[in-house]
């Protein structure tokens, strides 16, 4: 029978020759995530079993990463609890503050998610790292706490959507302004429950980086997991990361999808979405003039190292615009060390931003650069809802490095060619 | 399993940021989490929803992050049971996982008002309007997940495969 990738992945996992959309199936874990937010309840749950260990203590990773460094003493006692546990349950894979990275930009950099893998992670961007050839999905607490119990979650076999980009990209054009673009076409809930498959000539062409930002946002389109064939960049990425075998899986050619989308991705502009809803995604010509407050480029969204080199590019020996704040944050301890020996933080420093150290803060409406009532951001992250940045009167819009930077500058929604030209 | 409550409605595509605001994600206390319960939605939901309140919303309700939290905050303020037009994936998982009664139903979820008294039979998947006449039938569990719903919430089901293992 022909399976599509996702299919392959999980049929391999449930020890079953093939699987077929709607089945429920039973899957061992490559990898089970939590972090300071999900991990707790997790615990809780875990500890209700009884049982004096995890199922591998090299396959749980724990990234306390939202709320820190700690932003209060609430904060930090939910920091202290999963630290506790990992030390209890020898967890290998803990980061601590220093050592960290946003979790979603963390674990594909460390070669702990490979492809071919099954990966659950009580974070709903865990589809993130679908970009590799593996399957990895969001899921709660107590599926977390059962996974880290048995090693196994049950899964009903997702639907999948195809996805394909013909041709080019356009400058300043990135995976963000794709996924932005497609959302706005098929919906928050246009791939819900379902497996979305990014392919063509353009996903051929994009970095890594680009394809982790993609499939990132799948769940943004109410997908269980986005993924990507792997390829030759793939093969690149992963050689240099991996401790342990990986295995390409790639889509026969003749297997079935519920849905196909074409897109001529020469023609699509970079995007920026509007409040409140990822899917009010509109080419950049459509926001400009739009007044800000603050600019946030990081995020398990574009945290990476592209993104910082985008940003650099076109703020490097400019200013920020005085009426606004600039956030920026490097998704991990390595991104900011490469960044800083590229002399890209001490650009942002010159340009009047401010650097952080990793963490999800501003996403969520955590710390480190909440919004006032009636305040107005411009953000890389990857939700722009209600209250999401901070006060339930202000407001998110979300864009790509190289909008929010050329922004930056301006004051207000700009397109990036108003200040560099087309020079990508 | 019979339930009957008040109907507190909702649009569509309510998300989790709306459900509990992250910034009450700093306890996993299910009465501080029930305290915020839809701030970001309805500032009045929290301290006025009646006990066995049924949530009624339209499509893709619970979208976005994995926070448990959610389904969590929505169980300890008391509601019943959620019917919605469609939830989004994560959420669902949730919501069995923990026990909290949630019902797929476009029909229902069009219909039922504000304020209006409702049954719900959890087996049969049947919504009864008690307020105005109207009969709705919900698309019914996978018999996987009504045998975690049987055993008591995933952990319960999680431990009797480890017995079985033993």
């Amino acid at each position: 029978m022909s399976m599509t990738i996702t299919e392959k992945i999980l049929a391999k996992h449930a020890g079953r020759e093939e699987v077929s959309p709607g089945e429920l199936i039973n899957c061992s874990l490559d990898l089970a995530l939590g972090n300071d937010i999900t991990a707790p309840v997790a615990i809780q749950e875990f500890s209700r079993l009884g049982q004096d260990h995890v199922f591998d203590p090299e396959r749980v990773a724990l990234v306390p990463d939202h709320f820190t460094p700690n932003k209060d003493i609430k904060s930090a006692e939910q920091s202290h609890y999963v630290r506790e546990f990992a030390r209890r349950y020898k967890i290998v894979n803990y980061f601590e503050v220093g050592r960290m990275g946003i979790e979603h930009c963390l674990l594909p950099e460390q070669g702990l998610v490979l492809p071919g893998d099954l990966i659950i992670g009580a974070d709903s961007h865990t589809c993130t790292y679908g970009a590799l050839g593996a399957f990895s999905t969001g899921v709660g607490s107590t599926d977390l706490a059962a996974g880290m119990a048995l090693g196994e979650c049950w899964f009903k076999v997702p639907e999948s959507m195809k996805f394909v980009y013909h041709g080019k990209l356009r400058p300043w054009v990135g995976g963000k302004d794709l996924i932005l673009h497609t959302i706005g076409d098929i919906g928050v809930d246009g791939a819900r429950y379902r497996a979305m498959e990014f392919i063509g000539e353009a996903i051929e062409n994009l970095s890594m980086d680009g394809r982790l930002t993609m499939c990132n946002m799948a769940i943004e389109a109410g997908a269980k997991n986005g993924i990507v064939p792997p390829d030759e960049r793939t093969k690149e990425y992963v050689e240099k990361r991996a401790k342990r075998p990986y295995t390409f899986y790639s889509s026969d050619a003749d297997a079935s999808y519920v849905e196909t989308r074409e897109y001529d991705a020469s023609q699509i502009r970079p995007q920026v979405a509007f409040p409140h809803l990822p899917e009010n995604s509109r080419p950049v010509s459509e926001a400009e003039g739009i007044e800000l407050d603050q600019v946030v480029i990081g995020s398990c969204t574009n945290g990476r190292m592209e993104d910082l080199r985008t940003t650099a590019r076109i703020m490097k020996g400019r200013k920020v615009h005085r009426r606004l704040r600039v956030i920026i944050i490097p998704g991990t301890q390595e991104i900011y060390l490469q960044a800083l020996r590229e002399g890209i933080l001490e650009a942002f420093v010159e340009a009047g931003a401010a650097v952080s150290t990793p963490t999800c803060g501003p996403c969520l409406g955590g710390h480190m650069g909440i919004l006032a009532r009636g305040e107005r951001a411009l953000a890389t992250t990857n939700r722009n809802f209600v209250g999401r940045m901070g006060h339930p009167e202000s407001e998110v819009y979300l864009s790509g490095p190289a909008v929010a930077a050329a922004s930056a500058l301006a004051g207000c929604i700009v397109s990036p060619e108003e200040v560099l030209g087309d020079a990508d | 399993m019979q339930i009957k409550g008040v109907v507190y409605k909702f649009g569509n595509d309510v998300d989790t940021d709306q459900i509990i605001p992250a910034r009450y994600l700093n306890t996993i206390d299910p009465a501080e989490l029930a305290a915020h319960c839809m701030e970001d939605a309805d500032p009045e939901f929290a301290g006025t929803v009646r006990p066995g309140a049924i949530m009624v919303a339209g499509k893709n309700f619970g979208c976005g992050s994995s926070r448990e939290h959610a389904p969590i905050a929505i169980k300890a303020a008391g509601v019943s049971c959620i019917i919605a037009a469609s939830f989004a994936r994560i959420f669902y998982r949730n919501a069995v996982n923990i026990g909290l009664p949630i019902l797929e139903c476009p029909e229902a979820a069009a219909a039922l008002e504000e304020g209006e008294t409702v049954s719900v039979d959890l087996a049969g998947g049947v919504i009864r309007n008690l307020t105005r006449s109207g009969e709705y039938q919900a698309a019914p569990f996978p018999s996987f997940m009504q045998e975690i719903i049987r055993q008591g919430g995933l952990i319960n089901y999680v431990q009797e495969r480890m017995k079985k293992r033993a």
